[in-house]
């Protein structure tokens, strides 16, 4: 198609086929146009009758199908334009948004993002799935009016039609001649005003005519008044033009197109004047001009459907007077092709973008991070060289040095900053899972958000996908009660699922709650007990309780349903949250629903940490679960339960977690001066100190993953490399304080106080 | 000396494709957003033509055409709206808005540049 399509197969950019790279913008553009339309929907749902809301949706699907259709995707085009045409029903108030209107519109919207995806990756559609929706949304638009929906059907039949009516230009053409295909026509032209107002020009229709054939053109200036009397911007001259053209009336017509109804037109066929087209008089109004265009500017349409059909036609044509005229389709594809072949990308390309965003291969931006990320490393490393080398601290290299620190660290946030979205795409997803949910358990929900302007890591949103997923289908199939037994319990029918998203001290916190019977925790402390997860005489908190969810191979299956079961997977989405660096956590509240919340850091890439040394490692612990930093005195620390050992903090008692004798570098300290402690606090809240010979710095440190390479080490969260090119593992405080004997700090006070 | 056009349409698609066909057929192209971006940048620029689609957020392609038309641009400055629709009502809407001509999406590159030669001076 263009002269790249044969350059090298490797797909870099600017070698890529142009055509191909709009298409791949079309598909991005179709998720964002997508969640306009939804957002758009949603807030309709919502009450919102802003008639601009309504324009906004239908102007999504209307681009959607306008790409579409650029690039043939004649099933997305179809459906796009049934859609719209209801859309357009509601926009023009003759349909009102009713709740079972907007039903179907949902889930033709949900049809459409499944058609786009579809259309993207070649996949096979749910024909009757379409079909039905299709007709649900001409039902509801025809109710109320049918004049539209005939129109639409007219737009349809423009889609299925041309083919036969391109024969008929051919037909058309060889009406008449025998065997000669040049034609002469009589054209009497007189503008209007109007046409000259609109930005026409005669002199560019004449020389456009002088294009397609010989033109003898007479002017007559006839009424042209004195000059005393002369209004420049009034129109005094008429034209005749004799033609002799190839072409047929049609191509003639075309160059009228624009000014039918800014003038006076006749086109007299000379050899032949029975001709029905062209039979009308000099003096013919603007009405009878009128009833000409909306004929030939269907014929335009027709043709403009595909640029190949053109060629068809011209080719039909050549078949059915293949005797005397080969040079007819040479001459119509020659233009063609030679336009097509001057392709290039030219530098005015990039001159034409007016706006300031670029589209970046995501490779690309995970390159710049990893390298800054170097950046950040070699940084500290010739920070601490410096120092080493004896650089003065008030010196201005030292300055400098740390200038360049600062320097790092914004290009490294800037980078990161790349990365971010919105977590306003993924949230949107979710309300087409509960409406999935919605209706496949009877159940009337609505869903709530808040914060969708929260931005986070792409690559968290994406991987967050599939875990909120489920636990949004579990609080719609579990976590909500039917409507009766809503109704029973004195609350509303609908049930209400609200997700919000909010940062938190350096983390993004995402929140699932309902409005459901909370968590039967007698039933799940049985089943736990049952399935030998805990021992029957285990003491637990509601909290704890609450957490036997997420254990693996807890299942409810009283619960389990065709939508979800409660429970299955839940250990899957705890470990889909950790590998996220994220923590999750429940907590309900019996009649009135339960919560499950989710905690992220920002960035996959860096953490801010402190580095401590244990048992001569080098340890980083992520500051953000960090409280406070102490240095213990021998009288605070306390051992109960045997082997418990607790320190006494403002008069509470913290349990300690000997972090050297937890990971096995050494046995359990058996005095506790000149450590240090780290107070750390879980997402539960519960504060565990742990136990540290010294710390050396707080930093930022660039994450590297360890699961790759040796698989899941308890206790550790990944590694790092500092300044000075040591390793260092960076702790996982929550997996290190869970690892620690069920000794709650309830439990410890009880024992104090006994 | 080259014809510079501006494309006004909200669809990025349609805007790549659009300059992709008039780049390469050498024309000048600038491009714009919706009405209100293409009546900005219109203070900048004076094309031979301009091109705009109807349905757009801010500013849709009639108020757009009827600044232009009413604007310190010369009110011949021709005008071609694209358009999905084919309706003949539509065409007249735009024409009483001051269009010059339309062209139906999707386009055919070579009806687009032949109209886009059929007006520009």
């Amino acid at each position: 198609m263009s002269p790249q399509s044969d350059a090298s197969p490797h797909r870099l950019e600017f070698v890529m086929d142009p055509m191909e790279e709009i298409r791949e913008t079309f598909f991005i553009e179709c998720e964002e146009l997508l969640e306009a339309m939804e957002a758009g929907l949603l807030a309709m749902s919502e009450g919102d009758d802003d008639g601009e809301t309504v324009n906004a949706v239908f102007r999504a699907v209307h681009s959607i199908k306008g790409g579409a259709g650029a690039f043939g995707l004649d099933e997305l085009v179809r459906f796009a334009h049934t859609f719209e045409t209801t859309l357009d029903e509601v926009r023009a108030e003759r349909l009102n948004a009713t709740e079972e209107v907007l039903s179907v519109l949902l889930r033709a919207g949900d049809v459409l993002s499944d058609l786009v995806a579809a259309s993207r990756d070649g996949a096979n559609i749910d024909s009757d799935a379409i079909s039905a929706l299709i007709g649900e949304l001409h039902e509801i638009a025809g109710s109320t009016g049918d004049d539209d929906a005939s129109n639409g059907d007219a737009d349809d039949e423009e889609f299925e039609s041309f083919t036969p009516m391109s024969l008929d230009f051919g037909l058309d053409d060889s009406v008449g001649d025998d065997g000669s295909t040049s034609n002469a026509f009589d054209i009497s032209f007189k503008p209007h005003k109007a046409l000259y107002e609109r930005g026409n020009d005669t002199t560019l229709l004449l020389r456009a005519l002088s294009d397609i054939g010989t033109v003898t053109s007479t002017c007559n200036a006839e009424a042209l008044p004195s000059f005393s009397d002369f209004d420049p911007e009034e129109v005094y001259l008429t034209w005749t033009v004799c033609i002799e053209t190839e072409q047929s009336e049609t191509e003639i017509s075309e160059i009228f197109e624009f000014v039918e109804g800014d003038c006076d037109l006749a086109i007299e066929t000379v050899e032949n004047n029975s001709n029905i087209l062209s039979a009308f008089e000099s003096d013919s109004d603007d009405q009878e001009s009128e009833t000409i265009a909306p004929a030939s500017a269907e014929l335009e349409d027709i043709a403009a459907v595909d640029g190949n059909d053109d060629t068809d036609a011209t080719n039909t044509e050549d078949v059915s007077n293949s005797i005397e005229t080969p040079n007819q389709a040479p001459k119509e594809e020659t233009p063609a092709e030679k336009k097509t072949s001057v392709k290039k990308a030219s530098p005015k390309d990039q001159q034409g973008g007016a706006k300031a965003t670029v589209r970046v291969d995501l490779e690309r931006v995970d390159r710049l991070i990893n390298l800054v990320g170097e950046l950040v490393i070699n940084q500290a490393m010739l920070s601490e060289l410096a120092v080493d080398a004896g650089m003065a601290q008030n010196s201005s290299l030292a300055t400098g040095f740390e200038e360049f620190k600062q320097l790092t660290r914004e290009i490294q946030e800037s980078v990161m900053a790349i990365r971010a979205q919105p977590v306003k795409s993924l949230f949107q997803r979710m309300s087409r899972i509960v409406r999935e949910a919605s209706s496949a358990t009877n159940k009337s929900v609505i869903l709530e958000t808040d914060g969708e302007s929260t931005e986070v890591d792409k690559t968290v949103i994406e991987r967050l996908a599939d875990p909120l997923t489920h636990m949004i289908r579990n609080a719609v199939d579990h976590g909500l009660e039917t409507p009766e037994k809503r109704i029973e319990a004195g609350k509303d029918e609908r049930g209400t699922v609200r997700l919000s998203a909010a940062h938190r001290s350096g983390r993004v916190m995402i929140e699932i709650a309902d409005d459901g019977a909370g968590i039967n925790r007698e039933r799940v402390k049985q089943i736990a007990i049952d399935k030998n997860l805990i021992s029957p005489d285990a003491d637990l908190s509601n909290s704890e309780i609450d957490n036997l969810l997420f254990m693996p191979g807890f299942s409810t299956a009283k619960e389990v349903s065709d939508l979800s079961g409660r429970g299955v997977g839940m250990d899957v989405v705890k470990r889909a949250i950790q590998a996220l660096g994220g923590r999750i956590n429940i907590s309900s509240t019996p009649g009135k629903g339960s919560t499950f919340s989710i905690s992220l850091p920002l960035t996959l890439a860096v953490l801010d940490g402190m580095v401590v040394n244990v048992a001569d490692q080098t340890l980083v612990v992520p500051l953000n679960s960090i409280v406070e930093t102490l240095k213990p005195h021998d009288s605070d620390i306390h051992v109960v339960c045997d082997d418990a050992t607790t320190v006494l903090i403002r008069g509470t008692f913290v349990p300690v977690i000997d972090v050297g004798f937890q990971l096995g570098y050494r046995e359990p300290l058996e005095q506790f001066n000149d450590t240090v402690m780290i107070l750390v606090e879980t997402e539960e809240g519960a504060k565990t100190a742990l136990l540290v010979d010294a710390i050396q710095d707080q930093r930022q440190v660039v994450i590297k993953g360890l699961e790759e390479n040796y698989g899941h080490v308890p206790g550790i969260a990944a590694a790092t490399i500092l300044g000075d090119g040591r390793i260092a593992l960076i702790l996982d405080a929550d997996a290190i304080v869970s690892s620690l004997p069920s000794v709650s700090p309830d439990d410890i006070q009880m024992q104090m106080a006994g | 000396m080259s014809i510079s056009v501006l494309a006004v349409d909200d669809s990025r698609t349609m805007r790549d494709m659009l300059r992709l066909a008039l780049v390469s057929e050498g024309f000048d192209v600038h491009l714009a957003e919706d009405g209100v971006d293409g009546l900005e940048t219109l203070k900048g620029i004076s094309p031979d033509v301009i091109i705009t689609d109807i349905n757009m957020p801010n500013l849709d392609g009639f108020g757009f055409i009827d600044g232009v038309r009413n604007g310190n641009n010369p009110h011949s400055t021709p005008i071609l709206v694209l358009t999905t629709e084919s309706a003949p009502e539509l065409k007249q809407r735009a024409r009483d808005a001051g269009a010059t001509g339309w062209i139906v999406k999707p386009f055919d590159k070579d009806k687009l540049v032949a109209a886009i030669r059929r007006v520009a001076a």
